[in-house]
């Protein structure tokens, strides 16, 4: 048998008719992840086609990109605090959930939160499914080894109606990842510096599989962040073999395969890593060990640096008009700035050991006069999970806000938003013009580094505020 | 949606790589939920000031825009979110075609489905239509070819399905369905 990639091996497991020259592949999706905002033109297709759902019980639904962060117990709550378009789109998903027969991890769920952090927090992502969700950053769940990518909403009604898609088998991308972080340094840094290195597009038509040493040393959580961001290196997705380290993660989870399931899960999980000569059609290795917090300092986010490197100049009008837009210079670096907005968040680094990391700093501080601190749990668990710990205490404390679960500030649809001029560090994913609210400029970083930024009121080096 | 087989425009240019979805469609115009109606928040950012008004200096403000169906981007074109609300507003404002080097895999998908077209070109014809706005062109599906003012035919690659289901107005929901058998026989082998 030719050697395989886990890409492969996945990929072949779901083809339900083979890819031609003339015609797509049919590829069979395991799980659908659904939320408010790229859903409810899909369920108006189904309604105008008189087509139901054909597995409800492959969806996973929840309310997460325009609800308010607030504290909202019922739709009532949603109608007085939310802008009507907004609360208006959450009760079409109540209603349409209904209609089709889909469970909604609701406002009354213990398990609401951002689609990419309750699946593997509820077990329900697994090495070797294939995974899609109406929002690029389903990439998330390769860190897995599951085949997991964003698809536009006629998409979600194809998957709604028939749970397959018409695809083209993508390119294979190695990233090949050695050396050990020094300490302040985080998972974040590590996708951001891969994003730098090989650009916006770097990854355009191929899926990613991030592999080597310095992979195998990372939590699932630090796993999921970095292939969380591989969409913005304009990745299809982006996949990490699963080992004893998934299985720890996921043993017990409720949607996880429990007792004699388990084990047969098990036993067939490890036969996806890549084979060892399987062929990539292109590889890139990166050295971690050298690597200091990195930051964006202009409106993608392949434009970033070393936190203390200076800015870099191009003769491109693009080039100059982002750092025009950031206010930012050429030959000077990102490190001192001033910062009016601090956010720690969202499903690249609103999970329990992001605010764990930025709660170790802010401990026994005060964050500087003039800057807001929003902290965003990803999900009611996470929620609970700090709030168990002490967390949000800390938060308060330092004079930070303790928020809901959603994406808040990360897409600034509901409430959550920057001013105008305003420059945000946040440990989000996209700095793009306005991405943070119109007007607003992002510095992409971590959350070490966010509440860094957070304590001195200034772009700052994390490394010299840990003890 | 609209079947499409032969579009005779004058261009309009957006002379930067990496234009983001954000930046087509702002994300707070995402709440909406139907289809149409976002072309007037087409590029909102860019287009509009602060109060509203439109920017004498954006090119889609310009009268010499008007009209024009087939938008010349830079490298990357529609990278960022996979919101389908990207290609809705284009096509809300009028535009049919996106052309650039290249185009980002969900931008290009979401486009497919919706009857625009994605043409890829090379960086020299590519690098002449950014230094020409305006000028008028023809994209033939039929023949998959770009036609420049002088008569000039640049071949651009579609695949076969694509061009079949943008020419007869599909968005590939019937093929899907038509796959029932094969899918329940995938189903049942699992099972
Ligand atoms: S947190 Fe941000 S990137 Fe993640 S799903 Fe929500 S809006 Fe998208």
């Amino acid at each position: 048998m030719t050697a395989q990639s886990l890409f492969e091996k996945v990929w072949d497991a779901h083809v339900v008719t083979p890819e031609s020259d003339d015609r797509p592949a049919v590829l069979y999706v395991d799980l659908h992840l659904i939320h408010e905002v790229t859903s409810p033109q899909a369920f108006d297709v189904l309604r105008e086609q008189g087509l139901r759902v054909r597995r409800p019980d492959l969806c996973l639904a929840t309310l997460d990109h325009s609800i308010p962060t607030v504290p909202i117990a019922s739709l009532k709550d949603l109608q007085i605090v939310s802008e009507p378009a907004a609360a208006n789109q959450v009760i079409k998903m109540e209603q349409n959930c209904a209609e089709f027969g889909i469970e909604l991890r609701n406002f009354a769920s213990a398990e609401r939160g951002i689609v990419h952090v309750i699946a593997p927090e509820l077990g329900a992502t697994q090495p070797g499914k294939t995974i899609v969700c109406g929002d690029s950053h389903t990439s998330t769940h390769g860190a897995f080894g599951a085949l997991a990518f964003g698809i536009g909403t006629t998409e979600v009604g194809h998957v709604l109606a028939t749970q397959c898609l018409l695809q083209r088998k993508p390119k294979a991308l190695a990233i090949n990842l050695s050396g050990k972080l020094a300490r302040g340094v985080s998972a974040k840094d590590i996708i951001l510096k891969i994003i730098g290195e090989i650009g916006v597009d770097g990854g355009t038509g191929h899926v990613i599989e991030y592999r080597g040493p310095a992979i195998a040393g990372l939590s699932m959580e630090e796993r999921m962040t970095i292939c969380n961001m591989s969409i913005e290196a304009g990745a299809r997705a982006g996949l990490m073999a699963p080992d004893d380290v998934t299985y720890e993660y996921m043993a017990g989870r409720p949607l996880a395969p429990a007792g004699e399931a388990w084990d047969k899960a098990v036993k067939a999980w490890r036969k996806l890593p890549s084979d060892e000569d399987a062929h990539f059609d292109r590889s890139v290795s990166i050295e971690v060990s050298d690597l200091k917090p990195m930051v964006t300092f202009g409106t993608n986010p392949g434009m970033v640096v070393a936190i203390d490197q200076a800015l870099p100049s191009n003769g491109d009008a693009a080039f100059a008009k982002a750092l025009n837009y950031m206010q930012l210079e050429a030959g000077k670096p990102v490190l001192g700035q001033a910062v009016d907005v601090v956010f720690i968040g969202s499903c690249t680094n609103g999970r329990l050991s992001d605010i764990e990391a930025a709660a170790s700093l802010l401990k026994g501080r005060r964050i500087a006069d003039n800057v807001r601190l929003l902290v965003v749990p990803g999900s009611a668990p996470v929620k609970r999970a700090a709030e168990a710990l002490g967390l949000d205490e800390i938060v308060r404390a330092a004079g930070g806000e303790w928020r809901e679960p959603g994406c808040s500030m990360c897409i600034a649809m509901n409430g959550d938003k920057v001013a105008p001029g305003k420059l945000a560090v946040s440990t989000s994913n996209r700095n793009f013009e306005g991405r943070q609210g119109s007007g607003a400029r992002t510095i992409l970083a971590s959350p070490l580094t966010a509440a860094a930024a957070a304590v001195n009121g200034r772009v700052t080096d994390p490394r010299e505020l840990l003890n | 949606m609209q079947a499409i087989k032969i579009i005779r425009s004058t261009t309009v240019v957006l002379p930067f790589d990496d234009i983001d979805t954000d930046q087509i469609i702002p994300a707070r115009f995402l709440t909406t939920t139907t289809k149409t109606g976002l072309g007037t928040s087409l590029f909102n950012d860019w287009r509009y000031d602060a109060d509203g008004k439109p920017k004498p200096d954006f090119v889609l403000n310009s009268p010499a825009s008007k009209g024009a169906a087939i938008l010349i981007g830079g490298r990357n074109f529609g990278c960022g979110s996979s919101r389908e609300h990207a290609p809705w507003a284009l096509i809300d404002f009028g535009i049919r075609a996106v052309v650039s080097t290249e185009i980002a895999d969900i931008f290009r998908n979401n486009s497919l489905k919706n009857g625009l077209v994605p043409v890829l070109v090379d960086s020299d014809t590519h690098a002449w239509l950014m230094a020409n706005p305006g000028v008028e062109i023809t994209i033939d599906l039929e023949r998959r070819t770009l036609e420049l003012p002088d008569g000039r035919e640049i071949a651009f690659p579609i695949d076969g399905f694509s061009r079949y289901c943008l020419m007869n107005g599909l968005d590939q929901m019937g093929y899907l369905l038509e796959s029932a058998d094969a899918i329940d026989a995938y189903e049942a082998k699992r099972a």
